[in-house]
């Protein structure tokens, strides 16, 4: 089942100084239980792209299918809307309640869910993203990374088909990052949901099933990690950049060092050295 | 125009149930041109910090002294401190707000009573140095990308001509390139005209190749205060602060750990491709 079917989308922005055109063409296919990194420089047209994703933004041409409901028909609105969870860069902006379990059952209670029903959400949806201990704290004394997990948490509360995280680990530390991105792959990998992470960390990309490069409101390149960023000339050129422990295997090729392409983490950079010898 | 703290906490909401410090017994100088890299985990106080060196916000207790000025001396004029001491926030372009970006760029110096003559050239050589095209200046600051919006942001303290820059996460949320490009600016307005840089981040690998000295906060104290080899040389308890080491620092650990000769730590990538050469010929020497 393809989750998203996106076929020769284009969206143009009227603004005070005329069009700009942000999405050229997008064909993307993304099916059940794939995990998507789209990476791209800014105005690429990545998070105009995500924005159709759940009817935020309306096709200007081409179509946006979710699970097989076309996002232009306007009674449907409100199951895409449902079945498509957004994460976004800023935790405070997303957050509703004064108490860490009322924001997570904001969104089912809008969904009209039965309250039995909401109490047995919001405690699967914290334990989902490990942040049980928390329900009844206040939202606004937590960390950015414990913060994403709430909006995460308050998503998957809708028990949505497709989670969207839109730089969603932008404004976090080193820890809040990895704890977003360890939850992510936990719920991916575990539990089968789909996921899109639009991100400009190349290190967060390596984690993807598949990573998708935007540049120029059109999908330039698409493939598994490896094949992504073996292309880091196309990549450069993009304005992008591929993962540190892939461009240091690149810079000890250069240096003569034997090492196979297609690295990308550090530990495989270290096991690839050790067997050179 | 050197800056000292002695001494300081930072208590917000003091004496309410809600109190909390932020900062605890600080002490910190900063010196005429150097270029200071913070870190320190979310909550931690960096931001609480850099908002007491322009007097944004006043020690509970203790003292902050810039250029001799005490922040919390009774008729200090805190304005002419904050002409100096240009703050960039974090998310920077959310506060532009002018029609065009040379009337965005000019507010600051029109506040300050800079002649109307002056204005335009502190304009223009602001844009030039984050590296904006002059054409850009009657265009909205709105319709530009993210990461020009942030530096016409930039441009708009820098047009103050203030002798130390305070960037708190200036490269949050831009692509590869824009953050390359904010850096390098960055570091050619500290080498060229010798202000005084200070750089709060959550990247490892921007401070260690960019900063020459590098101050660790933790729970509002300072844990670090060194060079970014020194502090880098720490990585576990760096872990347990939240924060971790370059990658390139990483690799290495790694390969120590697995019975490389390499040293603890490298800055930049060309370090450690060179450390990692250098072992690999000594193994193959050895074999």
């Amino acid at each position: 089942m393809d989750i998203l079917d996106i076929a020769d989308l284009h969206h143009i922005y009227r603004g005070h100084e005329g069009e700009t055109i942000a999405l050229a063409g997008v064909d993307l296919v993304v099916s059940e239980g794939e995990f998507v990194a789209v990476i791209g420089r800014n105005g690429s047209g990545k998070s105009t792209l995500a924005k159709h994703f759940n009817a935020i933004l309306l096709p200007g041409g081409g179509r946006v299918l979710v699970a097989g409901l076309d996002t232009r028909e306007e009674a449907l609105l409100w199951s895409v809307r449902q079945m498509v969870g957004m994460v976004f860069q800023h935790p405070d902006n997303q957050i509703v309640a004064t108490v860490v379990e009322e924001d997570v059952a904001f969104g089912p209670e809008n969904l009209g869910v039965p309250t039995a029903e909401i109490i047995e959400r919001v405690d699967a949806s914290l334990r989902q993203v490990n942040m049980e201990d928390y329900r009844t704290h206040a939202p606004h004394l937590l960390s950015g990374g414990q913060k994403q997990r709430v909006a995460i948490a308050g998503i998957l509360a809708m028990r949505p088909r497709l989670i969207v995280l839109d730089e969603a680990t932008a404004m976090l530390d080193p820890i809040g990052r990895s704890e977003v991105m360890s939850t992510i792959l936990r719920l991916n990998r575990e539990e089968g949901m789909t996921a899109v992470l639009i991100t400009h960390h190349m290190d967060e990309a390596v984690k993807a099933n598949r990573v998708v490069v935007i540049d120029q409101g059109q999908v330039v390149l698409s493939g598994t990690p490896a094949e992504v960023f073996s292309q880091y000339k196309l990549l450069e050129a993009l304005g992008l950049d591929v993962p540190v422990a892939a461009k240091l295997s690149i810079l000890l090729a250069e240096s003569g060092l034997p090492l196979p392409a297609h690295i990308l983490t550090a530990e495989q950079l270290v096991d690839e050295l050790c067997r050179l010898n | 125009m050197p800056i000292k703290l002695e001494q300081v906490d930072f208590v917000y909401a003091g004496g309410s149930p809600f109190e909390r410090a932020a900062l605890k017994g600080i002490n910190l100088s900063f010196l005429d041109g150097e270029f200071v890299g913070i870190i320190g985990q979310t909550g931690s106080g960096k931001s609480t910090l850099v908002q007491m060196l322009n007097g944004l916000l006043k020690p509970t207790r203790g003292t902050v002294t810039v250029n001799g000025l005490v922040t919390t001396a009774k008729g200090v004029k805190l304005k002419s401190l904050r002409q100096e001491v240009g703050l960039v926030f974090q998310f920077a372009e959310y506060q532009l707000f002018a029609e065009t970006v040379a009337a965005d760029v000019a507010f600051g110096p029109e506040n300050q009573g800079v002649p109307a003559s002056e204005i335009a050239e502190r304009v223009d050589q602001a844009l030039l140095n984050v590296g904006l095209p002059l054409e850009i200046k009657e265009r909205s600051p709105f319709e530009l990308s993210g990461g020009q919006m942030r530096r016409v942001a930039i441009a708009g303290v820098l047009a103050m001509n203030p002798k130390v820059l305070i960037l708190d996460e200036p490269t949050a949320g831009l692509d590869p390139r824009g953050r390359d490009e904010i850096l390098s600016r960055i570091r050619e307005l500290h080498r060229q005209r010798g202000i005084t840089v200070i750089l709060v981040s959550h990247s490892m690998e921007d401070v260690a190749r960019l900063v020459d000295r590098l101050v660790v906060i933790h729970g509002g104290q300072i844990v670090y205060d060194a060079t970014p080899r020194e502090v880098f040389a720490h990585g576990s308890s760096l872990k347990t602060y939240g924060l971790g080491v370059p990658q390139a620092t990483e690799v290495l650990g790694l390969l120590k750990a697995k019975g490389w000769a390499v040293p603890e730590v490298a800055l930049t990538l060309d370090e450690a491709r060179q450390a990692i050469v250098r072992a690999y010929q000594l193994r193959r020497e050895l074999a």
